[in-house]
């Protein structure tokens, strides 16, 4: 096992430090050392997307990224997408628009979503399938999803 | 609100004039839900909490010789190990868990295996350790000697003379609760439903049409995975944090798994990751519970993607002969169905239900149905969605799909011909109430998806119908109104698609006030009456009547206390609206909620409710696709799913039931499945393998509700959750007969048999 691995990182704005095992993952840690349990463990091998965070700016299966990788980085977890005293539109319309049944996958899929508007404020139907093609949810079928981000996407231009 | 919402259309009844219910509140949980706060399962934080592991058998059939456990109790960081003699032993003892008679010994032995593994995956031992590495290194230092046995994964195999048998002395119960066969076998039930003269009715038909179909096992596919942490308290009170749809449930299988009073075990339940009939059964509560015990300290166990693949319950492979007659008018007058359906590893699965839904939609006079529970070397299954409903509807429906084929008759007219209605009985025996079959369809047949033009090569549309029961049963509900005019509301209901607030809107309704002065908390086992699990779409049926007779309790406190303002009898207070008035009196809800602690303090008012019977849902699906013929794969063009819900108390979350369950059934119809090697081994047990629909499989899927008011329920309410995956795998199999002119009698119709079938013809027949 060895000595614990001393990293230095930067999570939702803040400089944090912590100490892990080689063979710990990314997800475990932002769970269990930081306590930011908004990331989901589905699957554990990439499969389900429930733990997305970004990963300078990229969105990433933080069960597939070693936590020690995570040195010198700029994470973004679901915790972050909403200020101090409002909800990020996406969250607004995933509410409004009744996205979420059970809520395991929503922060997965908030955080893909929000690096998706980030990136291209203005997608197709078939560019948000696709971009949230990694992330499974079980409940909704997709439909109010696809919707909820369709209505940020609006919402966000309007805002501008 | 944006106009991208795109809510459904919702046919209403005429009378309808509610304030709140109809309306689209926020869900009460809804922030916590998307800023990452809420608490599942497997956020519970603990002091000197620990973690354990599972370790699950490598054998499909074996009888286990011997486990030794010792190097890896000496491994370092390992806090317990425990195997099933830490169980103890129960016998042969039935125990009724509000679900119907569970073995014990089985629920138990499929916690912790006893004698014999029964499947691959079967859980064997545990441990816990300091962390889930160390736990997990530990499993792979525990030493079992199995005796490997032949097996069986076929249901129709494991009904032969000489099969493998599971279980030496299971001899199958020919009568529920009766007669049992006299040489054992793997069959555990045969469930038979006879009337009139089908033979006869056969002979006389105008055209029969008979055939044979399979399915495959397939899995509920919840994305958290089981997890349970338990305390075991040196005062000997048991504590469990649950992920699971029915606290109490998980209570009393936990107590009598142990053999403790049901008064030592509190069940916390946590927010729970979807269960669609999956997390009924407790697998992890027992085992932690145990490793707690023996070190003193709180145990977590979360099961691994392949762990609940491999080690829960899936739903049933099946096998179903079905034959239908009709008269020269489209008449259905005979029916017969030959059902067997694999259980698993363990007797008791969801063939009841089965014979019982199979012509569930339909007015039959002659009718024969024979249904099997069959034993094979696989996970014991368990209930999903609508438990027994999908397989027979796929049956059916691709049945009377080709009767109207072959009466040149449109598809739903052969339906409404045929429609169960107020006064059906069903072969099984009960008599339908009121109910809204014939709507839906002629909901369907009006609809614009219905009427317009397919074009274009290889493309299809299908329908189909599809039926569930939806229950009533047992539920409480606590209230305080609080002295802002607020109300908490304490029920027992695990939330697991927005029932807070659809509970919260019928007592809000019946208040007379805003869904948001509702404040709704699931609360633990010690802290609410007892409440049946969220099943069998009876939340916000069961629980919602619960909570409007808190409400009528609360107006009649009420009423006394407005009395005593106005120095009158309560008797002639009224209430309506929000408003309570006598003569030129009258007060808001609000105004008299501060003024109550001034007139004999703040209201508390409770109810238990244990409505009996069925609401019984319908829906109607219509899909369009296309076929890939060079591949075999299947696109869905356009999907449209019709239901009667009653009332749709919260019309969002309705929408979200249809849509989300048609999706599970077109993954059903086109993708999933358990592929099984020769040893019995699970070749596919991880999400990308076993491959549910994506957002990228699927189109939008348009709905329709119908509201035939249930009259059971003081709005109607019918429950809406299982009916949805009924109908997808029939509608889609009438729509690539369609496209393709192949009938595909086997599920699911992926890429490899839908090819095959096209370029050799060699699975369906046309």
């Amino acid at each position: 096992m060895g000595k614990k691995i001393h990293v230095s990182t930067t999570i939702n704005g803040e400089a944090v430090e912590f100490l892990c095992e080689a063979r710990q993952s990314l997800l475990e840690i932002i769970r269990d050392t930081l306590t930011l349990t908004g990331a989901k463990e589905g699957c554990n091998n990439g499969n389900c997307g429930a733990c997305t965070v970004l990963m300078n700016g990229v969105p990433v299966d933080s069960c597939l990224v070693l936590a020690v990788e995570a040195e010198g980085a700029e994470l973004e977890t679901v915790e972050s997408i909403a200020n101090e005293e409002h909800l990020h539109p996406l969250q607004e319309c995933f509410l409004e628009g009744a996205a979420l049944q059970c809520g395991i996958c929503t922060p997965g899929f908030l955080v893909s979503a929000k690096a998706l508007l980030d990136g291209h404020p203005e997608p197709t139907e078939e560019e948000i399938r696709f971009e949230l093609s990694g992330n499974l949810c079980r409940c909704t079928g997709y439909d109010k999803i696809v919707r909820a981000v369709q209505a940020a996407s609006e919402r966000m231009k309007e805002v501008k | 609100m944006s106009e991208n919402f795109n809510h459904a259309q919702i046919i209403k009844d005429p009378d309808d004039n509610y304030k709140i219910l109809g309306t689209r509140p926020v869900r009460h949980d809804g922030v916590d839900k998307v800023t990452g706060r809420a608490i599942y399962g497997n956020d519970v934080q603990l002091q000197g909490l620990v973690e354990g592991a599972i370790l699950r058998s490598p054998e499909a059939h074996a009888r286990i010789l011997s486990i030794d456990t010792s190097e890896a109790e000496a491994h370092p960081g390992v806090l317990a190990v425990t195997t099933s003699a830490d169980f103890p032993d129960l016998g042969d003892k039935i125990a009724n868990l509000g679900e119907g008679p569970v073995n014990l010994a089985h629920l138990a032995a499929n916690c912790l295996a006893k004698d014999k593994v029964l499947y691959k995956g079967h859980a064997v031992a545990a441990v816990a350790a300091q962390n889930a590495h160390i736990a997990r290194e530990a499993l792979d230092l525990i030493k079992v000697e199995y005796e490997p046995l032949p097996i069986v994964t076929d249901v129709l195999e494991a009904m032969k003379d000489g099969a493998p048998l599971l279980h030496e002395g299971l001899l199958t119960n020919l009568v529920p609760g009766g007669e049992k066969a006299e040489a054992p076998s793997n069959i555990s039930d045969h469930h038979h439903f006879k009337r009139g003269d089908t033979e006869a009715a056969f002979e006389a038909a105008h055209i029969v049409v008979e055939r044979e179909f399979t399915t495959q096992t397939v899995h509920q596919g919840y994305i958290e995975p089981h997890v349970a942490t338990a305390h075991w308290n040196q005062d000997g009170q048991l504590t469990v944090w649950a992920s699971t749809q029915g606290s109490f449930s998980a209570r009393e299988q936990t107590s009598e798994v142990l053999q403790i009073p049901i008064s030592k075990v509190k069940v916390i339940p946590c927010e729970i990751g979807g269960g669609f009939g999956g997390k009924i059964p407790i697998y992890l509560e027992p085992v932690a519970a145990v490793l707690s015990r023996k070190c003193g300290r709180p145990v977590k166990i979360q099961m691994t993607r392949d762990g609940v693949f491999e080690g829960t319950g899936p739903t049933p492979a099946s096998f179903m002969r079905i034959k239908l007659g009709v008269d020269e008018a489209g008449k259905m007058t005979a029916g017969e169905a030959w059902l067997a359906y694999d259980t698993g590893a363990f007797p008791g699965g969801v063939i009841g239900p089965g014979v019982m839904c199979v012509f569930s939609c339909y007015d039959i006079e002659h009718a024969h149905i024979d249904g099997y529970d069959v034993c094979v070397n696989k996970p014991w299954t368990k209930a999903y969605r609508a438990p027994g409903s999908t397989h027979v509807a796929y049956a059916v429906e691709s049945v009377v799909d080709e009767l109207a084929e072959k009466l040149e008759m449109d598809p739903i007219d052969l339906r409404l011909l045929n429609a169960a209605r107020e006064g059906t009985k069903r072969v099984d025996g009960p008599v339908y109430p009121r109910i809204g079959l014939i709507e839906t369809l002629e909901a369907a047949k009006n609809h614009d998806h219905y009427k317009s033009p397919l074009e274009g090569p290889n493309r299809g549309r299908g329908v189909a119908a599809g039926f569930w029961f939806n229950i009533g049963l047992k539920s409480a509900a606590t209230a305080h109104v609080n002295a802002d005019g607020t109300v908490t509301l304490l029920e027992g209901s695990t939330d697991i698609g927005g029932t807070r607030t659809s509970i919260s809107m019928q007592l809000a309704e019946t208040l007379g006030i805003a869904a948001e002065d509702i404040n709704p908390k699931v609360a633990d086992t010690d802290s609410v009456g007892y409440t049946d699990i969220t099943g069998g779409s009876r939340v916000t049926f069961a629980t919602g009547l619960a909570a409007v007779e808190v409400g009528k309790d609360i107006i009649s406190q009420m009423k006394e206390r407005a009395a005593k303002l106005w120095e009158c009898e309560a008797a002639d207070v009224e209430f309506s609206d929000g408003i309570f008035s006598q003569g030129d009196n009258s007060i808001s809800f609000k105004e008299l909620c501060a003024k109550l602690s001034r007139t004999g303090g703040l209201i508390t008012a409770r109810a238990s409710v244990d409505p009996q019977g069925f609401t019984n849902g319908f829906g109607v699906h219509i899909c369009d696709l296309e076929v890939d013929v060079e591949t075999g794969k299947v696109q869905i063009l356009r999907y449209t799913a019709l239901q009667d819900a009653g009332k749709a108390i919260h019309p969002s979350y309705v929408e979200g039931q249809l849509q989300g369950g048609s999706v599970q059934g077109i993954g059903w119809a086109l993708n999933e499945e358990y592929l099984f090697d020769e040893k019995g081994h699970m070749l596919n047990p991880t999400m990308l393998d076993y491959r549910m629909p994506t957002a990228l499989d699927v189109p939008m899927i348009d709905t329709v509700i119908i509201e035939v008011p249930n009259p059971s329920h003081p709005f109607g309410v019918r429950g809406v959750g299982e009916t949805p995956i009924v109908p997808p795998p029939g509608a889609i199999a009438n729509a690539v007969k369609s496209a393709t002119g192949i009938r595909m009698t086997e599920l699911p119709m992926s890429p490899p048999r839908v090819h095959s079938a096209i370029t050799e013809d060699g699975n369906g027949a046309s």
